[in-house]
């Protein structure tokens, strides 16, 4: 019993529940919670309260919810809890560009249990959300220091968006100066796709720098690029690979002198808290992750802040409102005639802000440059450990130290036995690890994997991970076939097709399912 | 059951060796075997099919006798079945091409052939697009796009591609004129287009993003071209699959291989030559739009020399329109785009930087180098 | 007294001894060798302006616990706001499940080791499309503003065209961000309303629409309350114009109201919050965007999508990404729209919320909630100085007028807040045209006690 001291394997097999799809557990006549019914007096004054609802608008047939007790409906979502790997229960160096830090309990159920966040209503008076109000005024006040730029908002509900905002921003910002002809943005092929992406929303045309051999931006690349069209360069440092690029000043400096703005995607933040700022590289614009760095959860894809920052002259485009204090009380500010509006419902994801909020205010100032410290040391370790893994090379930068973390590529192990990344990927969730993120399309890095070792992570924990890898790439060689056809101790068997693009194959809801079976 | 079809050409690669450039003909031949040349191709063939054997028991392997795909075959513990006829230690290009066409007869799923441009040439000459087939390197440089990057990933490609898990893609056939090529000079021209297992590198993940198939963002490319497209301005379109898809979408005939002009969304040229171009050129406003062709990246010289200097001339850099998926771009693996118009002056201007079309409103700089 | 230096509890190699371990390990003497890449002119000098950490969990518990308790609540507090964000019943186990630190804490995990997180999405949409009556959801987006962004993006994709109608009683904050959102090449025109009802002005949409209009939303129930009687016909004057149909919803609505698909919707979209989210101060929203299965719509979802598809192993089944070859529906990549982080868990809940409901629980709960809000028009219409805007019907919110009162809406809400309610929204500055105004919500969470007491308290302050 316990983990193999020696190889540091675990005999590990996921929870498996052979559990159906909630839709065919329906028992007629179940009931999973009863509703409060209005009172009789109120039945005698209003009567059913349905013959109000027009002919045209009254649902004559019932919707086709399963009838399911709530015993089993809890059976059944715990099981499916289960059958989830979320960073509670595994080493999650395996996301990497996402940060898979803890986060902590104690903030975790303030944030969802306290009345005074679960159960406020965003348009309650300001007067009766105070405290909530200071969380959100003191969270600006400390990401301004963390990145040297002057006002944040929180409205964004997550990077992308985030990246979004700024280039609305963008837009009013040259709109205002009345010049109509900054088309394009600039970004790189290493960065978050959604600095592309988000900008074209935006109507932006995008052009991309390729990578040059040294796997950073090319600078004469982007000198070409530039011109009285650019709006902005919207870029990621350090990139996906790891790497940071130290001619970073450059690239903002040639952009400043074509009249463009420089957008600083901060997903990868979390290697330079207290060390490398936005505002000394010349950054216009950057946003964070909360939930990346600042230890908000990633709650299967849900429920975080994208905190934009921007200089004080680009202030006045933020979206709306601002939280402002007037000396005696904090207060969502609505008046901001250049603002770009809003970007989302209400002011952003508070229990996310309290959240982040608690981190920092549990780190402080040596704390947070503690958590970067560590990150980018495990990112060192974990790089030593794995070049003793046969197979595993470092694409880019070899000789140079990269910050948080590392994009590898498994090309020679591919080479040599046929076994590739996407099935080393099924394979590790066997031991008890969750899969790894490859790499954004395209992938320039061949047969990739990108690994962020945060500082939530211990020694053991990079050694543990090591091993499994060390151990799948021995699997490699020996017995490729197992590798090809793992996983096999996990909730499902491989899923040969998991591209689908046949209409035909199309099943998104139960129902589609049925009527294509 | 699944059928392969095995071609190996035995005297493929035999002049590299040797430091002789390609194999073609007898007297070259002769010369290598001179200077104590061996087949490279059947060892080649054989790392190949070792891969492939995994799957032995789900396919039936068809070749041809002797060095030309039997021995290969029976050596990687297959029973093949073996068809035509050849003269042993005097095999040509003419056999090549029969074996090819026997196959397609014999409906084959695949045809793996072993060997270099020239057997390139031969397997498309024989079927065209109407088989799919897929390269094992073995000659000398390949220009040929055609080819898996070693023999063991022509296995790993050929296995997959079998199991159904593979969608086939145009891949381009270059001519190179071998005389020139050994005398020291490259002069390559586009042949044709086989269809080639492609290997997804693209694999799309979406965390953030986007989702995006490849064929939408010909058409997203296309899109851009066309809806930039300036009145009365002619549109030089040059060949390959990618300026293809503009003609798809404007409903006009394509020459895959060659040039032709569009003037106001409305076809003016199939097939120009350069006499042709020049002279339409003449006091009109014009844009030249260009692929990138083959694995190494040329945007000029290599397949397109109707584009001639002179034509580049008068039509000026900043005419030049170059279309490429950020896939073809990255596939280039940090190389630059190339040029080589035979002009040293004009690939001078050329170098640099360009940006490249690669969807709606979506473009990449990329380095041009000669 | 030279400071230890602090060992964090959430950096684990903080701790001196392991981490000159691994110093040693990389062959850095110190660590900032491993920064080696970053310019010396970049680098932050000194310490960052930060208080000073609380850093035993006691103490940070009782710090958060005293800046929250600063806040009122709804549950202390008489809750009548809505206007986008509603306070409905919460199932205890809607909580305990995205309580779970396994859901919590996941992301992007594949399909097998994040089985349980991919189906229990797909019963998301499987559940809602149920509700909804359509078969085709994505995942989440971050709202319902957003929902309607996209829907309205999607419209102008499928048809090419560039202007979009929407009603002048359009929630203002869907409004903003739909302004946002089209700015690029997108252009929004305003339908005015009925004054005596809220409806849309029919005469005005047939003039406004025309062959350039990509699609015509409407909210049903609206913003302010009233539910479209004339939606089919709505409906049909935008199909008449080669317009895609739009229609924005409540979810909790459709126990008893027809889903907007039954009355010729195309496109409907919605925020979920009401399906076991609590309030949490606009955080708990939720977007979603729901279609028919037609290769048209379908491949113009801008999110994750996840298809129930095989395994390698007979009778099992797993989940894939769906991506699409669009080819054949000729969608370009104009209006590209982009993706990423949304609302995950909120998804997961809402898919625990409907399972606990079953149909006769979303129609006891529409009921109820029909029942509650007409006792409370009634009651509130009876008061002198107040009087009911709209005649029309509607679900769960209705606006107030008090002109007659004399008193502003400002005015009214301040006098509530001291007999602790939260009055309805104030719409005095983003509808003018209706006066002194009040949008109030009452939901199954309401009893007749409690509008009692707001009855008795407005008669009071008016």
């Amino acid at each position: 019993m316990g983990r193999n001291p020696t190889t540091l394997l675990r005999k590990f097999h996921q929870a498996r529940w052979d559990e159906p799809i909630i839709l065919e557990m329906s028992t007629p006549g179940e009931r999973g919670v009863l509703v409060r019914q209005a009172e009789k007096a109120v039945q005698t004054e209003v009567g059913d309260g349905l013959s109000a609802i027009p002919a045209g608008l009254r649902r004559t047939t019932s919707p086709q919810l399963p009838e399911v007790n709530q015993v089993r409906v809890l059976r059944h979502f715990m099981h499916l809890s289960q059958e989830t790997m979320g960073t509670d229960v595994t080493i999650d160096i395996s996301q990497g560009t996402c940060t898979m830090k803890y986060s902590p309990k104690v903030q975790e159920h303030i944030a969802t249990r306290h009345p005074g966040m679960a159960d406020v209503h965003p348009w309650q008076p300001e007067s009766t959300m105070q405290g909530l109000l200071e969380v959100i005024y003191k969270l600006d006040h400390f990401l301004r220091e963390i990145s040297g730029l002057d006002r944040f908002t929180f409205q964004p509900g997550g990077g992308a968006q985030g990246v979004y905002t700024g280039a609305s921003m963008v837009r009013a910002y040259h709109a205002a100066r009345g010049d109509r002809d900054r088309s394009e943005v600039i970004t790189t092929m290493f960065s978050h796709p959604c600095d592309s992406a988000a900008p074209a929303t935006a109507g932006f045309k995008i052009i991309t720098l390729m990578p040059d051999k040294m796997g950073y931006p090319d600078v004469a690349a982007l000198r070409a690029a530039l011109s009285e069209r650019t709006a902005a360069i919207f870029i990621t440092n350090p990139e996906d690979t790891g790497i940071y690029n130290p001619r970073i000043q450059e690239y903002v400096q040639a952009a400043h002198e074509a009249g463009a703005l420089c957008y600083y995607d901060q997903a990868n933040a979390n290697g330079m808290l207290g060390i490398a700022r936005a505002k000394e590289a010349g950054f216009d614009l950057c946003h964070f992750n909360l939930h990346k760095t600042f230890s908000v959860p990633h709650q299967c894809m849900g429920g975080s802040v994208g905190a934009v920052g921007v200089r004080e002259d680009l202030a006045k485009f933020l979206p709306v409102p601002t939280v402002e204090f007037d000396g005696r009380q904090y207060f969502l500010n609505y008046e901001a005639s250049a603002s770009i509006g809003k970007i989302r419902s209400f002011f952003g994801n508070p229990q996310s802000m309290l959240k982040a909020y608690a981190w920092i205010m549990q780190h402080g100032a040596d704390g947070l440059r503690e958590a970067a410290e560590c990150s980018v040391l495990n990112n060192n370790y974990l790089e030593k450990k794995l070049s003793e893994v046969p197979g595993v090379s470092v694409h880019y930068a070899a000789d140079k130290r990269k910050l948080e973390q590392i994009r590898y590529s498994w090309e020679k192990l591919f080479q040599d036995t046929g076994v590739g990344t996407e099935d080393v990927m099924r394979r590790m969730a066997d031991y008890g690890l969750q899969h790894y993120w490859m790499s954004h399309p395209p992938w320039i890095v061949p047969q990739p994997f990108t690994l962020e070792p945060c500082e939530s992570y211990s020694k053991d924990d990079l050694d543990e991970y090591a091993a499994v890898l060390r151990q799948i790439s021995k699997e490699a060689y020996e017995d490729p076939e197992l590798v090809k056809t793992a996983p096999r101790n996990q909730v499902v068997h491989k899923v040969p097709e998991p591209s689908i693009d046949e209409p035909e194959r199309i099943a998104v809801t139960w129902r589609q399912y049925l009527k294509k079976k | 059951m699944k059928k392969l079809g095995l071609v190996v050409n035995p005297v493929a690669g035999m002049g590299g060796r040797v430091g002789l450039k390609g194999s073609d003909g007898p007297d070259i031949l002769r010369r290598a075997r001179e200077l104590g040349a061996v087949p490279e191709s059947p060892c080649r063939a054989m790392q190949t099919l070792q891969v492939i054997s995994r799957i032995k028991p789900q396919i039936e392997v068809i070749t041809y006798p002797h060095e030309m795909g039997e021995d290969e075959a029976r050596r990687s513990g297959f029973s093949p079945a073996v068809i035509g006829s050849i003269t042993m230690g005097a095999t040509t290009a003419a056999d090549t091409q029969r074996a090819a066409r026997e196959m397609e007869n014999q409906g084959v799923d695949l045809i793996l052939f072993a060997g270099g441009d020239g057997t390139a040439r031969d397997v498309y000459q024989a079927v065209g697009q109407r088989v799919p087939a897929l390269g094992i390197p073995s000659g000398v440089k390949i220009h040929s796009a055609v080819y898996a990057v070693t023999p063991r990933h022509a296995g790993e490609v050929a296995v997959r591609y079998l199991e159904g898990k593979l969608s086939l893609q145009e891949a381009e056939v270059m001519d190179i004129d071998e005389e020139a090529f050994r005398a020291g000079t490259v002069s390559a021209k586009l042949f044709g287009y086989l269809r080639v297992p492609e290997e997804r590198r693209f694999v799309q993940r979406a965390k953030s993003g986007g989702i995006r198939a490849e064929r939408e963002t010909l058409v997203g490319i296309a899109s851009d071209v066309i809806d930039n497209m300036i009145p009365e301005c002619l549109y030089l379109v040059g060949p390959g699959t990618t300026t293809r898809v503009i003609m798809q979408e404007l409903a006009l005939a394509n020459t895959l291989l060659g040039v032709d002009v569009v003037c106001n969304k409305r076809l003016v040229a199939s097939d120009a030559n350069e006499r042709d171009l020049v002279r339409r050129l003449s006091g009109r406003r014009a844009m030249i739009v260009l692929s990138v062709i083959g694995g190494q990246g040329y945007i000029l010289g290599r397949g397109n020399q109707q584009l001639s200097p002179a034509v580049i001339r008068t039509v000026g850099k900043e005419n030049i329109i170059v279309v490429a998926t950020k896939e073809k771009l990255v596939s280039l693996d940090g190389r630059p785009l190339l040029v080589d118009t035979g002009d040293e002056e004009i690939d001078r201007m050329l170098s640099g930087y360009i940006q490249v079309t690669t969807g709606y409103r979506d473009y990449c700089m990329v380095r041009v180098a000669s | 007294m030279i400071k230890e230096k602090t060992v964090f509890p959430y950096i684990p190699n903080s701790a001196p001894e392991v981490k000159a371990q691994m110093l040693e390990e990389v062959g850095a003497s110190d660590i900032m060798d491993l920064y080696a890449e970053i310019p010396e002119r970049l680098r932050f000098p000194g310490r960052m302006n930060l208080p000073e950490p609380i850093l035993d969990e006691y103490s940070l518990k009782r710090h958060l616990t005293d800046l929250l308790d600063k806040n009122q609540n709804c549950m202390d507090f008489l809750n009548f706001l809505g206007a986008g964000c509603a306070q409905h019943f919460v199932p205890a186990v809607c909580d305990e499940i995205n309580g779970r630190g396994e859901f919590l804490t996941a992301y992007v995990g594949e399909s097998y080791a994040d089985h349980g997180k991919w189906q229990a999405l797909f019963e998301y949409c499987s559940l809602m499309g149920e509700l909804l009556d359509m078969d085709v959801l994505s995942c989440p987006l971050y709202d319902g503003a957003q929902a309607a962004a996209t829907s309205v993006r999607m419209a102008a994709r499928i048809n090419g065209r560039r202007e979009i109608l929407i009603p002048q009683t359009m929630n203002p904050e869907t409004h903003q961000v739909l302004v946002n959102y089209c700015k690029p090449d997108l252009s929004l025109a305003e339908i005015g309303f009925d004054p005596g009802t809220g409806q849309m002005d029919l005469d005005q949409l047939s003039q406004e629409i025309s062959s350039q209009t990509a699609a015509v939303l409407i909210e049903n129930p609206s913003y302010l309350g009233f539910l479209e009687p004339a939606a089919a016909e709505i409906g049909n004057i935008a199909h008449d114009h080669g317009a895609e149909f739009i229609v924005f919803t409540d979810p909790i609505c459709l126990g008893v109201v027809a889903p907007p698909a039954q009355y010729g919707a195309n496109i409907v979209c919605g925020d979920f919050q009401p399906l076991g989210m609590h309030l949490q101060a606009g955080g708990g929203q939720g977007g979603f965007i729901a279609t028919r299965d037609d290769m048209k719509y379908v491949s113009e979802f801008k999110d994750l999508m996840f298809g129930i598809t095989e395994t390698i192993q007979e009778g099992e089944y797993g989940f894939g990404e769906v991506l699409f070859d669009r080819t054949s529906y000729g969608s370009r990549e104009r209006g590209k729209e982009y993706t990423g982080t949304t609302t995950g868990l909120w998804a997961i809940t809402a898919a625990v919320y409907l399972s606990l409901m079953g149909p006769r629980g979303m129609e006891e709960t529409g009921r109820t909630i029909m029942q509650m809000s007409q006792y409370a028009a009634k009651q509130l219409g009876k008061i002198s100085g107040i009087r009911l805007a709209f005649r029309s019907p509607f679900f769960k919110e209705f606006v107030i007028n008090f002109d007659q009162s004399k008193k502003t809406v400002v005015e009214v809400n301040r006098l509530l807040l001291e007999h602790n309610i939260f009055g309805g929204k104030d719409l005095s500055r983003d509808f003018p045209e209706l006066g002194q105004s009040s949008l109030y919500c009452v939901t199954e969470t309401k009893t007749k006690e409690d509008i009692d007491r707001l009855t008795s308290v407005l008669n009071e302050v008016i």
